[in-house]
């Protein structure tokens, strides 16, 4: 009985069929593409993208120079120097992130006991040149005061699992 | 007596002498702590170093717990001590607990994070993430200490062993604790800055980031630094040091531990001159053109040479070596200029009359030696500035018993009382023949010793100075039989040297040869039109500006009053940067190995010296620093033993007799002080604007002296 069921699905092309109708449903339904760059899709708040240094409310930047990110960066993509500021406090005169050889991998946000450095949402940075990947303190300052709400936004969703 | 002891289940018999920390470190059992410290006195306040006494109601101190007060149990066993039990690691977590409570926890602010005591610890014994402080914590003002440590008194755990250190090794109790319970604070009373030699150790002793290095604060972290084992060369004795590293430049220099040398501590000039290394470098040839010097090329600054050398007459050229040059470079310019015939060479810039036999310019009774002399005569020499840390010994000598010193010259505060014995040089002689007092104390004294300084040896009566200490050591016993101290041997006759490359120019006799000129000769030469060609090797400390016109060639690092007066400036190494040997004034050789490489163009200096004997057609025979150095070792074989310290020969007529001349003292000119300013000795502490703080701040009262005055 088995083998007359088998030849008859074979006789009436029962597993096209099946496939014109699979296709068919997929034709119909919603699409999975998005056109990007016009459509993109939502990111978690813990998505580690491109790089940036915060800032106090006041205006303050965060990063202290303890350098706990360029000890724990696994591929050495951080360096940091340091000096006493004008007012006595610790604070970076250097700090250069080579994106290039970053590996996106968050330790430095999770070292940072200030909350400095941050992996913010943003994920397109392509550059025409390679230089331009090297990252100086200005650089990582700015990306914080630009994407500040947003960065501020998805540690406030993440804080309750931490 | 000794004692029996069964520690974490190891029975051992500890001296009666120990602390039960020292018989648990015995026992292999490794105990936290934070006020215990080997070389201060037991205060026992910060309570880390509990340990359960089996049988005993309460955990036990065990740094001042004496091994003499444990009773064996009542049925005779020995007494049970555990360092790891339940109860000892409940008392340690409560101690740190406390210890936290008022801590500010800003290690990532902290200089001292990565390399802190109290935060290893606290991740060793303390309990994780636990806490159930939730008051304020306790607040407290920064203190000043001066311009070379930096306060951070909310950190302070109140171990004292900075208050401890002040009073009791560096002799100036500047430093002490006000208030009591909390509101205890430690301070320099009158927010004076730290007028010590050794200040800087109180940075190494700090357990924690209250005392930190004013010079070095928020530069680096610890784990980025590259350590290279080195010595210091700022004075002559040779201590031992870590120099920290970070690519091309030298940021901070630490002691190590040698007990025959340093033990554990480094005076500020040796620790903080780090920056003088990166300042006013020759980085470049210069050759004078017109009156003006102007950056050359290392080709025509040698040819420029070799043509002034060639149309010189030998008798008319001299060398002379500075304080801070190794034996490779002073025994390279010495073949050379023996090479080329010149006679003129001298290393004793400051003009005293040294050389011929070793002892007879050593520091004999070595720097562990002095802990066994029960007499000391000071002539012309003040130890707290020209070696600082043989200060530190002299005064634990004089701590631990009955050292009796007398100071002939400048009176000063040694940090020890000393008979003052006038500046008169007169007293020399009296103290010779043995009619003054003090001689009465040396002759009775068992293992007297005299240190002689370089404020005697440089006056225009050197000879007779040195001959009547040599006078002295021999008629009060001062020379002994043969051996080191600890051999039992004794010799008692000390010259103290106040330039690292000294005594490595003497071993190797760069002396002015028969009918040759010393400094003063060359320099009044050059000022006569005698001398037409002088050659310096970082030779700084020359009244230069009477010498005249000669044509002058300056090799060295920094560009100080050498190099003023150059015609030729050949840029060398500092001693960070080159593998170079140096004598300490006991004789005892050390490598002093390259932390980091020259600025620009900058050589090493032997190399300097071969590549221009090969432009002068008398190509010095080593091509390599171990060619070099074997040249060297077969010269004097000490430098080939690194580290040991010479033996002395013993009670030798024929070498103590003929130290010196017997001619008459110059009674009118009274005894002067060798260094004018401990904190600006030679080039590098010269362009170190640390240095110069310091110097304005503890020595100027806060006056800058300008260049002018």
């Amino acid at each position: 009985m088995a083998y007359l069921d088998k030849k008859a699905r074979q006789i009436f092309l029962w597993e096209f069929v099946q496939a014109f109708f699979l296709s068919m449903r997929y034709f119909f339904a919603p699409k999975m593409t998005l056109n990007y760059p016009y459509e993109k899709s939502p990111l978690s708040p813990r998505f580690r993208g491109e790089h940036a240094l915060r800032r106090y409310a006041n205006g303050e930047e965060r990063c202290i120079a303890c350098k706990l990110c360029e000890a724990i960066c696994p591929a050495q993509c951080i360096v940091i120097e340091a000096e006493p500021r004008d007012d006595g406090s610790r604070r970076t005169t250097r700090y250069d992130i080579d994106m290039t050889k970053c590996i996106y991998c968050g330790y430095c946000q999770e070292a940072c006991p200030v909350d400095a450095i941050v992996e913010g949402p943003n994920l397109e940075f392509a550059t025409e040149t390679r230089e331009e990947l090297f990252y100086d303190k200005a650089k990582l300052l700015a990306n914080g005061d630009r994407w500040e709400r947003a960065i501020a936004k998805n540690i406030e969703l993440d804080a309750p699992y931490r | 007596m000794a004692r029996k002891l069964i520690i974490d289940g190891k029975e051992i018999e500890a001296e009666d002498t120990l602390t039960l920390l020292q018989a648990c470190e015995q026992a292999g059992a490794e105990i936290p702590r934070f006020c215990y410290h080997e070389r201060l006195s037991v205060a026992g306040n910060c309570r880390m170093c509990m340990v359960e006494w089996v049988g005993a109601p309460k955990p036990q101190v065990s740094c001042s717990l004496q091994v003499k007060d444990i009773f064996p149990n009542k049925d005779g066993t020995p007494a049970k001590i555990n360092t790891n039990s339940p109860v000892a690691k409940k008392a340690r977590e409560g101690v740190m607990e406390f210890l936290l409570i008022n801590h500010p926890l800003d290690c990532p602010i902290c200089d001292q994070g990565g390399e802190c005591d109290l935060q290893d610890q606290a991740m060793g014994y303390g309990r994780a993430n636990f806490h159930r402080f939730h008051e304020n914590k306790r607040a407290v003002e920064d203190k000043y200490m001066g311009p070379l440590i930096k306060t951070a008194m909310n950190r302070c755990i109140q171990c004292t062993r900075c208050v401890r250190f002040a009073t009791e090794v560096a002799g100036v109790p500047d430093l002490g604790a006000t208030g009591r319970g909390e509101d205890m604070e430690i301070t320099t009373y009158l927010e004076k800055a730290f007028s010590s030699e050794l200040s800087g150790n109180v940075v190494d002793l700090c357990p924690v980031g209250a005392l930190t290095s004013k010079p070095y604060s928020y530069n680096a972290r610890p784990w980025e630094l590259k350590h290279t084992e080195s010595i210091d060369i700022m004075d002559a004795q040779g201590c031992n040091t870590r120099i920290d590293t970070r690519g091309r430049s030298v940021l901070r220099v630490l002691p190590r531990l040698n007990e025959e040398i340093n033990e554990e501590w480094l005076h500020d000039k040796g620790r903080h001159i780090w920056d003088g290394l990166g300042r006013q470098r020759l980085d470049r040839p210069y050759v004078r053109k017109n009156g003006k010097l102007q950056a050359a090329s290392w080709h025509d600054a040698f040819a420029l040479i070799a043509a002034k050398a060639k149309a010189t007459k030998p008798e008319r050229m001299a060398a002379i070596v500075g304080d801070l040059a190794a034996a490779e470079e002073i025994k390279a310019l010495k073949d050379l200029m023996t090479s080329l015939g010149v006679i003129n060479l001298d290393c004793r810039q400051e003009g005293a009359t040294l050389g011929g036999a070793r002892p007879s310019y050593l520091f004999n009774t070595s720097i562990a030696g002095v802990e066994a002399a029960d007499a000391l005569l000071l002539i012309g020499c003040n130890p707290r500035w020209e070696a600082p840390v043989l200060n530190a010994r002299i005064r634990k000598t004089w701590l631990a018993g009955a050292l009796q010193v007398a100071n002939l010259g400048l009176a000063v505060d040694l940090t020890y009382p000393a008979a003052e014995l006038g500046t008169d040089i007169a007293t020399l002689e009296a103290l010779a023949d043995g009619s003054h007092p003090f001689a009465e104390v040396l002759r009775n004294a068992k293992r007297p010793m005299l240190i002689l300084g370089t404020g005697a040896l440089a006056r225009k009566d050197g000879a007779a100075v040195l001959y009547r200490a040599a006078k002295i050591a021999r008629e009060t016993g001062m020379i002994g039989p043969a051996g080191t101290a600890a051999e039992g041997g004794w010799n008692g006759f000390n010259v103290l040297h106040t330039a690292a490359s000294r005594v490595a120019a003497l071993d190797l006799g760069f002396v002015p040869g028969p009918e040759g000129r010393d400094v003063t000769g060359i320099i009044d030469g050059a000022q006569k039109g005698e001398i037409d060609f002088i050659y310096l090797l970082g030779a700084d400390e020359l009244p230069l500006e009477t010498m005249g016109r000669p044509f002058v060639v300056y090799q060295g690092s920094h560009g100080d009053a050498g190099a003023s007066y150059a015609d030729v400036i050949l840029p060398g190494s500092a001693f960070s940067e080159k593998d170079g040997l140096f004598a300490n004034f006991e004789g005892r050789v050390q490598e002093a190995p390259r932390a980091v490489f020259p600025p620009g163009e900058a050589k090493e200096d032997w190399a300097i010296l071969r590549a221009l004997s090969e432009e002068l057609k008398h190509p010095l025979p080593y091509d390599t620093l171990e060619a070099l150095r074997r040249v060297l070792v077969a010269e004097l074989p000490q430098y080939g033993a690194l580290g040991t310290l010479p033996r002395h020969e013993g009670a030798d007529p024929a070498l103590w007799g003929a130290l010196g001349a017997e001619g008459p003292l110059a009674i009118d000119v009274p005894l002067a002080a060798a260094i004018g300013d401990y904190y600006l000795t030679n080039a590098i502490a010269r362009a170190s604007l640390v240095m110069a703080d310091c110097s304005r701040i503890l020595l100027h009262d806060g006056q800058t002296k300008m260049a002018a005055e």
